[in-house]
């Protein structure tokens, strides 16, 4: 297994890193420094972190006026509080007057594990996806999310970022480039394409492996980027390779699939098989158990490729 | 500050010049609500002298310079009350009476509840009730640093203030000793269903905000020198923040509109409107051509 990096620590250094490119670069958190790694932010930068309290409403709109008065806000707690505490909070002062407001919620999807239903994210991204102008971005390693975070830095409006609680593998480069909105082609086949983002990208990656061995070609995408989705990237794969299947863990509602799909079914319907979370919430386990217990595994995602092409006409 | 068309500045603490001022700021609230057929009528009237106080005789603000980094802000959490703000925006020369007449219309930068996005001076998006108290406080660490000492003013309803998320924000600034914000409470009694006391009870208000950690003071939020009065107070204050509970009147200026809840969200029709204008001792509305 190669070299695996919290996104989470990585996170808590770019922004340590933004601080000192900027002095408009403000953290609010909400009691969950230690988690979310804003500790780092908060003992090199102690007048520009605010640690709010267990009040996520409240920190939301406090980051919105901040950035309303000219500052690069970073407003941080788990996914499933930052999102869903506060939606309307989002919506309403955040995302209506569109300013440069940054949430990011880490402990995204089932892999929390023990914690159990209460902390396992699994509509943070069909919720933000819902909101207008919000941006949505779901990085698959360190590399990613360092570059994911500088650029919602930078860009003038409202960007939602979920980070898993587990390491991930390192899969691109240092000089890797991340554009907002624009996917990357991580593996190249011919047969189907396996779109991924987080964690489950690299569950694709593996199910790609399993797939050579049966002699079929798939290829990898990494769609981080779920809103604007990379609509072109998209398009071309499902040409290509004639069929596709999406992964992520988050549930079967709202998230990745829906996205790709609503993409595929406008404008170059082909055979499409997802692998999510079906409408259910989560529960307490190792994040391997429940990977297997709610099917994804690269052997989930390998069945459902084989599916998809014996769908292809 | 912008000189007006008729070559005067507004900017004044003579508490005369600023009553004229509210009256002039109520006929064009009651003129643009009956224009555009709707829009909240009672909190706009009972907020008028609060916001006319803060707008000529307070806030450091150009506008001529909207986005001046060093001036003073204005949040109003209660959004639907902003006709009022409109109106004061319109006499300060931030946007003009032909911005006015197209309240509440498609296309118009005079939305329905504040919009930070298309009116110059409505510094924050607010209409989801709740929230711009923590909007304000936002402001207020964010300019702390600065040179000018900027401060921030916000207005809630006490209605309003049943929203769990003002005590989230009332914890906070009094923690951060944010002593450059100042919340007016335009406590007129009434909310949308009855009576606030009768709805859900938020009395003790100064008490409240005391046992928060602010300076509460409780004034007539009528009389014109209570209010100057209570901002020199909140100017003078240093290590919290200060929480203003002006006793109010729904509708205030127009006996029709007072202390009744259903002129909430009403627009007058031409009748009351005539009866409004008759009250506020200003001409008959002329029609328009």
């Amino acid at each position: 297994m190669s070299r695996t990096l919290s996104t989470r620590e990585e996170f808590g250094r770019t922004l340590v890193r933004l601080g000192e490119m900027s002095r408009d670069v403000v953290v609010l958190d909400a009691d969950l420094s230690s988690s979310t790694c804003t500790r780092m932010f908060a003992d090199r930068f102690p007048d520009r972190f605010f640690n709010m309290g267990i009040s996520e409403q409240d920190m939301i709109c406090t980051a919105a006026g901040m950035s309303l008065a000219g500052k690069i806000s970073f407003a941080c707690s788990f996914a499933v509080f930052v999102t869903g505490r506060c939606w309307e909070q989002i919506r309403q002062s955040v995302a209506l007057p569109g300013v440069n407001v940054n949430i990011v919620g880490t402990h995204g999807g089932i892999t929390v594990g023990k914690d159990g239903a209460s902390h396992q994210a699994l509509e943070d991204i069909a919720v933000m996806r819902a909101i207008p102008s919000m941006t949505v971005i779901v990085p698959a390693d360190a590399v990613e999310t360092r570059k994911a975070v500088e650029a919602a830095a930078w860009y003038d409006g409202p960007v939602y970022i979920r980070l898993t609680r587990e390491k991930l593998p390192v899969l691109y480069p240092d000089e890797k480039r991340f554009r907002i909105g624009v996917g990357s082609l991580v593996r190249d086949g011919d047969d189907v394409s396996l779109f991924g983002i987080g964690l489950m990208l690299h569950q694709a990656l593996e199910a790609a492996t399993l797939l050579e061995a049966e002699g079929v070609s798939a290829r990898v995408v990494d769609l981080a980027t779920v809103k604007p989705i990379d609509e072109d990237l998209v398009l071309r794969c499902a040409r290509e390779t004639g069929c596709v299947v999406t992964a992520e863990e988050h549930s079967f509602i709202g998230g990745l699939g829906d996205a790709v799909g609503e993409v595929l079914l406008r404008r170059h319907p082909v055979p499409m098989e997802r692998i999510g979370v079906r409408d259910a919430f989560g529960r307490s386990g190792s994040p391997q158990d429940l990977l297997e217990y709610f099917e994804l595994t690269p052997a989930a995602i390998a069945s459902a490729a084989r599916r998809a092409i014996g769908r292809k006409t | 500050m912008r000189r007006l068309e008729n070559g005067k500045s507004h900017r004044t603490r003579d508490p005369d010049r600023l009553r004229e001022l509210a009256r002039q700021v109520r006929v064009s609230i009651v003129k643009m609500i009956h224009r555009a057929r709707s829009g909240h009528t009672g909190g706009s009237l009972s907020c008028t002298d609060i916001l006319v106080c803060l707008y000529f005789a307070e806030m450091r603000h150009y506008p001529f310079q909207p986005y001046w980094p060093g001036r003073d802000r204005f949040v109003l959490s209660k959004g639907h009350a902003v006709p009022a703000l409109y109106a004061v925006l319109k006499h300060s020369g931030y946007i003009t009476q032909r911005d006015l007449d197209r309240l509440r219309q498609l296309g118009s930068i005079l939305q329905g509840h504040p919009d930070s996005r298309r009116c110059p001076g409505v510094e924050a998006s607010t209409g989801s009730l709740g929230q711009g108290l923590s909007v304000a406080h936002g402001m207020a660490l964010a300019i702390r640093s600065l040179p000018e000492q900027p401060r921030v003013y916000v207005v809630l309803g006490d209605g309003e203030i049943q929203e769990g998320q003002v005590w989230e924000a009332a914890m906070s600034a009094a923690h951060y000793k944010s002593d450059n914000l100042c919340a007016f409470v335009d406590s007129n009694g009434l909310q949308i269903d009855g009576e606030v006391q009768r709805i859900m009870g938020v009395e003790p208000l100064a008490d409240k905000f005391r046992a928060f950690g602010w300076n509460a003071l409780e004034i007539d939020g009528h009389r014109i020198e209570e209010i100057l009065d209570a901002l020199d107070q909140a100017r003078a204050c240093r290590g919290r923040p200060t929480a203003v509970v002006a006793r109010t009147v729904k509708g205030k200026g127009v006996p029709l509109f007072e202390n009744q809840a259903k002129w909430h969200g009403k627009a007058p029709n031409d009748d009351e409107l005539a009866q409004a204008l008759r009250a506020l001792g200003e001409p008959p509305a002329e029609e328009a051509p």
